[in-house]
């Protein structure tokens, strides 16, 4: 096969100029050749062509606009493409392959023959009539009819909602206002899930193992218990996870300096800086597109923290996907194959986080076939800020400035499609949802942002937003949520002509930014934006005596809604959730077939831990994530100070990342995160132990654990049903505790609450609810952070935290098929006292080395610490502390919480035994001077050659990411 | 006197904060400018001792890496920077920067002896996509060629575990041909390769950066000045104290070149 871009220009240029642009703007005389059209195919060969759909974002075509403007001063227009001429297939099969590896019918068009258009379609200017949409007297049928057909996606009490309010108002609604409307009221924007008043109650059945919300419910903030036992919840996120945040800063933590309330959460760095945090999910785009899906994820994250504050600098980003596994038996029609998903959400947020030069250092993916329809794709930013510039509001007078990107139909009704659920023929219905990114223009957008914030004369603006979901709608809407705006819509600039006034107004196009500017600077905004070749408009003004927002189009008010209404006019319903173990149990249960992997005898006396250490290393959720890691920038910035990959050949995996946000600084920030998707059969427990696992990450590479601050992402597969909503609430109830008894305060979270895809023949296929807590912790003095890779024969290994019998949701009991196994419990006092513990071990420098007890449990770990650091260990599970009944095969594979393995100097022993008073520990083992891993158990040695372990881990994700790479 | 360096921006480019903090750790002060504040006032490279050109990914690098950028220089810029190697500037271009300064006529440069040319010439050289076509951030053991020219790698030590170099990117593989190839090594215009084994891109004879003749332009994939301090070594947390008590050689190429441009401006 060989391949070759096409590049379509149209525009006046001469025959020289033409051969000019070909031989050295579009090609490199060394390593390429050139042909100015089309290209004969070669007898026996057939041509594919793959063109980006008109209105496609198709930034190789605005660079070589650009460049041939700059090299004759002539405007062209261009379009590219990719050719492919493949032998020994026919058209048919090539363009099958074609369409299964490179193109995707949502952005792309695929030719069999060369695509020389005579001309590029180009928008036409339409006439705009403001149109009503008729709702008064409507009866409830009808207007959740209207809903559906419309892609409003706003239930039937909200419609009732909006028509009472026209009634009263004695006119009906305009388009553009009822679209407004169904952009701020999406669950996208406003988590109406999570804000409304929830009735729960417990149904045991047979089960009693799992923790009981209901009894002393009372003492719980904002939670009522009423008769028959249940209990009443007024928003849900406001009683369980902000009013941890908000009990923290009562109880005396003094570092959060904005939480829940601007784009992202912002707590103090040093006397002069702040880091902010903010985490997305960009899942349902990513299930029609991923490459797109996630790279404009990415680039809408790095956006919030572009819009936080007075703009913070994006410093560091973050990736966790949920994805199917690449053996998975059926992949059902209407969705992409998990290979491909995986594949490509990689390259999306290598190409966005690349280009913006922000290091991609943390992450984690997890395999679970119930992700086949529902692709999850996490992206965090990290920004750093000047204190002075954490808070930020528009006063009345501003301009309403928007700069970046250009505005197109791309990315219409993305808010509303992200709170639905997607069906085997979402592919078609919302094509328009799905985005390609254009990195670039979001560079320059903050190249020129963070100069009009530090511009000598001082910040040149009073506040700062993204566009993101619902698009100019969403911004200006909550920028002038206190004081009214009016905008004039003809004046955004547009990527095409043919736009309505709406589709302007709600377009989610990406890569702008919207500032409120006092008049007075706009002149030196203007000449930045000049310097950094970005293009600005100005779209009205803030402010207005009745606190509202009209929406003019070339004078004529095609808009006029009350912020209040908008703000506050959503109806918040009373939802019922029910806690069932044994329902969640029967509907997460493990889809997968273990037997494949043909390891159900491990547990057999005769099969060895060692040989299960290896096959618990090759698991894809264990095993190397090099592949993924080495194809993103993670050290742009030169902050790095201990990146994802760490120890002897960079050959092992690193608890968290550590960079130095100011580089004249050694003060580190370390980031992290926790996820424990394994024990979704009790939300509760689940979110306990993720909480556990982001803390453990972040304080074994020496953050202090007392300034530690995380965040919530729920996905969840829907709230429907009660029963869903039931785990919900358990979920956050344990984000509550767990805040409160690491002392670590939530300070900003998104959910995506309706996560279940519905086949052609009906079926549901639901993920596993799922939840991500990201954190990050502040490293006093980053040059004695620590590592995971053993440091010296002679140490020995300590071991921090009791081990407990229960194998439920390990990784070991997946590989082995356990079935009904009893999940670990977080111990919320020896939890918060053992990070704290190895924290203090840490600052005195009497750590070589530290690995958290996760995934797999000891063995993997103590495993991943030899290979990594090049250096035999000898273990014995006999010291192993343990409560309960743990057996050998518990104290060797379970996942129990807050378990740390230390490397100490053999010398400090004595010292440290003191420091931990009474800390659960034993020493277990020793480093050694040789390349085996030994372990004892009883009379029983077993040992293994650290090559072997290392090869198993290195190798393990292999077929998820194809050997092609 | 101070020495002043210049690191020049773009739409795209990333790697400006990294440049800037190397040549201020190396003691010079640092502006860092936008191109189109350069084109519209070309002047301003004459007030400078030290120029950068950083990495990154310049107006996209859509159609090849640096292929845009390279281009407004050879419009606009190619007679300030070359007045500026004439006059002794030394000129850095790590990753990004390198792959615009060969297509901009800044390197390989004109033979020993010979003058820079009125306007930039066609590319001798080139950075073609990685031999397994991906992008990928790796560190690497490095080779300093013996007969080199080049003032920024001038006594630096890039032996074993400590002289390593981060690289990161999807077209560094260095193309030309044999006769441009053994022209450069006759010249000592090979300034830096990758150790044997470590050659990850596939380039031609494993080079990684070469300068111009008179050794101060220094083009390279690599990225030094992304290791101006230990902690910034992969595998920082196990060096002895003895392994660490040189300066970075990262830092060391930036003291080298501050070195030459304070004794050209003095």
């Amino acid at each position: 096969m060989s391949h070759a871009s096409i590049y379509l220009i149209e525009g006046e240029l001469t025959q020289e100029q033409c051969a000019r642009v070909s031989s050295e703007l579009l090609s490199d005389p060394l390593t390429q050749t050139v042909d100015e059209g089309a290209a004969e195919v070669a007898p026996g060969a057939v041509l594919v062509e793959v063109h980006p759909l008109p209105g496609v974002t198709d930034p190789a075509a605005d660079s070589v606009q650009l460049a041939i403007k700059a090299m004759f001063d002539v405007e062209v227009s261009v379009r590219t493409g990719s050719r492919f001429d493949l032998h020994g297939i026919d058209a048919a099969t090539a363009r099958e392959l074609v369409e299964r590896t490179c193109a995707n019918p949502v952005v792309h068009a695929v030719h069999l023959e060369p695509f020389e258009p005579s001309e590029f379609p180009v928008g036409e200017a339409r006439t705009f009539a403001v149109r009503e949409i008729p709702l008064r007297g409507a009866d409830g049928d009808s207007l959740e009819k209207l809903s559906r057909e419309a892609h409003l996606f706003l239930d039937r009490t909200e419609m009732i909602a909006i028509r009472d309010f026209y009634e009263a108002l004695g006119r009906e609604p305009r388009e553009i206002e009822l679209e407004t409307l169904a952009q701020t009221w999406s669950e996208h924007c406003v988590h109406k899930t999570l804000k409304a008043t929830i009735r729960y109650r417990e149904e045991s059945g047979d089960d009693h193992a799992s923790v009981s919300l209901v009894q002393g419910a009372d003492a719980r903030p904002h939670h009522e218990l009423v008769d028959t036992g249940e209990i009443q919840i007024n928003n849900l996120l406001k009683a369980t996870i902000a009013a941890a945040t908000f009990e923290l800063i009562d109880e005396g933590i003094d570092w959060c300096l904005s939480v829940f309330v601007d784009n992202a959460g912002i707590i103090s760095f040093d006397d002069d800086h702040a880091v902010c945090f903010k985490v997305e999910t960009h899942n349902h785009p990513s299930a029609l597109e991923p490459y797109g899906g996630a790279a404009t994820g990415i680039g809408g994250c790095i956006r919030d923290v572009m819009g936080t504050g007075l703009a913070a600098r994006p410093i560091a980003a973050t990736d966790v996907f949920c994805v199917a596994n690449p053996d998975i038996p059926e992949v059902p029609a209407g969705c992409l194959h998990p290979t491909r998903v995986l594949k490509q959400v990689v390259a999306g947020v290598r190409d966005y986080g690349n280009r913006m030069g922000i290091p991609t250092l943390n992450g984690a993916v997890w395999f679970d076939d119930d992700y086949v329809g529902n692709p999850l794709v996490y992206c965090g930013c990290v920004g750093v800020l000047p204190r002075t510039h954490v808070e930020g509001d528009a006063q009345p007078g501003d301009r309403i400035i928007a700069l970046g990107g250009r505005t197109g139909r791309d990315g219409i009704h993305g808010a509303t499609f992200s709170s639905a659920e997607l069906t085997d023929t979402h592919a078609d219905e919302f094509s328009h949802a799905v985005q390609i990114g254009n990195a670039i223009t979001e560079k320059k957008a903050l190249d020129a942002i963070l100069a009009m914030r530090d511009d000598h004369s001082g910040c040149l603006f009073h506040s700062i937003t993204d566009c993101g979901a619902g698009g100019f709608s969403s911004a200006i809407g909550e920028m002038g949520e206190k004081i009214g705006a009016e905008v004039d819509l003809e004046r955004a600039p547009l990527k095409y002509d043919g736009l309505s006034p709406t589709e302007t107004w709600i377009s989610e196009a990406q890569e702008r930014m919207v500032l409120a500017v006092p008049e007075h600077h706009i002149e030196r905004l203007a000449e930045i934006c000049v310097e950094y070749e970005v293009e600005f408009c100005d779209l009205g003004r803030f402010g207005n005596e009745d606190r509202s927002l009209i929406l003019r189009y070339h004078g004529e008010e095609i808009g006029h809604l009350p912020m209040s209404f908008m703000h506050d006019g959503i109806p918040m319903p009373t939802r019922e959730a029910i806690w069932d173990p044994s329902w969640t149990r029967e509907s997460i249960s493990d889809s997968r077939d273990p037997d494949e992997s043909g390891l159900t005898a491990l547990l057999s006396p005769d099969e060895s831990m060692l040989r299960a250490t290896s096959l618990l290393l090759a698991h894809r959720n264990i095993a190397s994530k090099d592949w993924i890691i080495r194809q993103y920038d993670h050290e742009v910035q030169g902050g790095s100070v201990v990146k994802p990959l760490v120890g002897v050949g960079e050959g092992g995996p690193s608890d968290a990342a550590v960079i130095r946000p100011i580089e004249t600084s050694s003060r580190g920030l370390a980031i992290g995160n926790g996820l424990a998707t394994g024990l979704a059969a009790d939300p509760y427990q689940m979110a306990l132990a993720s909480i556990d696992e982001c803390v453990r990450n972040l304080v074994c590479v020496g953050a202090d654990p007392d300034r530690i601050a995380i965040l919530d992402n729920f996905c969840w597969p829907g709230c429907d049903d009660p029963h869903w909503l039931g785990g919900l609430v358990r979920a956050s109830e344990a984000c509550y505790d767990g805040a409160k008894a690491y002392r670590t305060p939530f300070i900003s979270g998104k959910d995506s609450l309706n996560n279940q895809f519905t086949t052609e023949d009906g079926r549901k296929i639901r993920i596993p609810p799922t939840l991500l807590i990201s954190g990050m912790g502040i490293v006093h003095d980053s040059e004695r952070a620590v590592t995971m890779d053993l440091k010296g024969p002679g140490n020995l290994l300590l071991l921090i935290g009791k081990t407990g019998p229960a194998l439920g949701g390990s990784h070991f009991a997946h590989l082995s098929n356990l079935q009904n196994e009893a999940l670990p419990q977080v111990d919320l006092e020896a939890g918060p006292r053992n990070a704290r513990a190895v924290a203090a071990l840490i600052r005195e420098g009497l750590v070589r080395s530290a690995h958290d007890l996760s995934e797999g449990g000891l063995l993997v770990a103590a495993a991943e610490m030899a290979f990594a650091g090049g250096h035999g260990i000898r273990i014995s599970l006999d010291d192993v502390p343990t409560e309960g009944y743990a057996d050998q095969i518990a104290c060797a594979f379970s996942e129990t919480p807050s378990r740390y393995l230390l490397e100490i100097k053999s010398g400090d022993r004595s010292r440290i035994e003191k420091m931990l008073g009474d800390v659960a520990f034993s020493v277990i083992g020793e480093v050694e001077d040789t390349d085996e891993m030994v372990i004892r158990s009883g009379r029983d040695h077993e040992r293994i050659s650290l090559e072997s372990l290392r090869s198993a881990w290195a190798t393990g994700c292999d077929d998820a990411f194809g050997v092609d790479g | 006197m101070t020495t002043r360096a210049l690191v020049m921006t773009a739409p795209g480019i990333n790697c400006d904060l990294e440049l800037a903090h190397a040549f201020e750790a190396a003691g010079a002060t640092v502006d860092s400018l936008p191109l189109m504040r350069l084109i519209r006032h070309p002047g301003l490279i004459d007030g400078f001792d030290l120029i950068g050109l950083p990495g990154g990914f310049s107006y996209g690098d859509d159609i090849a890496a640096g292929r845009v950028l390279a281009t407004m220089l050879r419009i606009h810029l190619y007679p300030a920077l070359r007045a500026a190697i004439e006059r002794g500037c030394p000129m850095i271009a790590p990753c990004n920067g390198f792959q615009v300064a060969v297509q901009a006529g800044l390197l390989p440069g004109p033979e020993t002896g010979h003058a820079w040319p009125e306007s930039p010439g066609a590319p001798e050289v080139s950075l073609a996509q990685n031999t397994k076509a991906i992008f990928r951030d790796v560190w690497t053991p490095m080779e300093a060629s013996e007969n080199t020219c080049c003032v920024w790698t001038r006594g630096i030590d890039f032996s074993g575990e400590t002289g390593m170099l981060p690289s990161a990117h999807g077209e560094g593989r260095f193309v030309a041909g044999d006769d441009v190839v053994s022209r450069l090594q006759a010249n000592g215009q090979i300034a830096l390769r990758y150790a044997q084994d470590s050659n990850f891109n596939g380039s031609t004879d494993r080079i990684a950066g070469i300068c111009d003749a008179s050794g101060l332009v220094l083009g390279l994939m690599p990225h030094p000045e992304r290791f101006t301090r230990w902690s910034q070594h992969p595998r920082w947390t196990r060096l002895a104290d003895e392994q660490r008590s040189c300066v970075p050689p990262g830092l060391a190429m930036f003291r080298n070149a501050v070195e030459q441009a304070s004794g050209v401006t003095n």
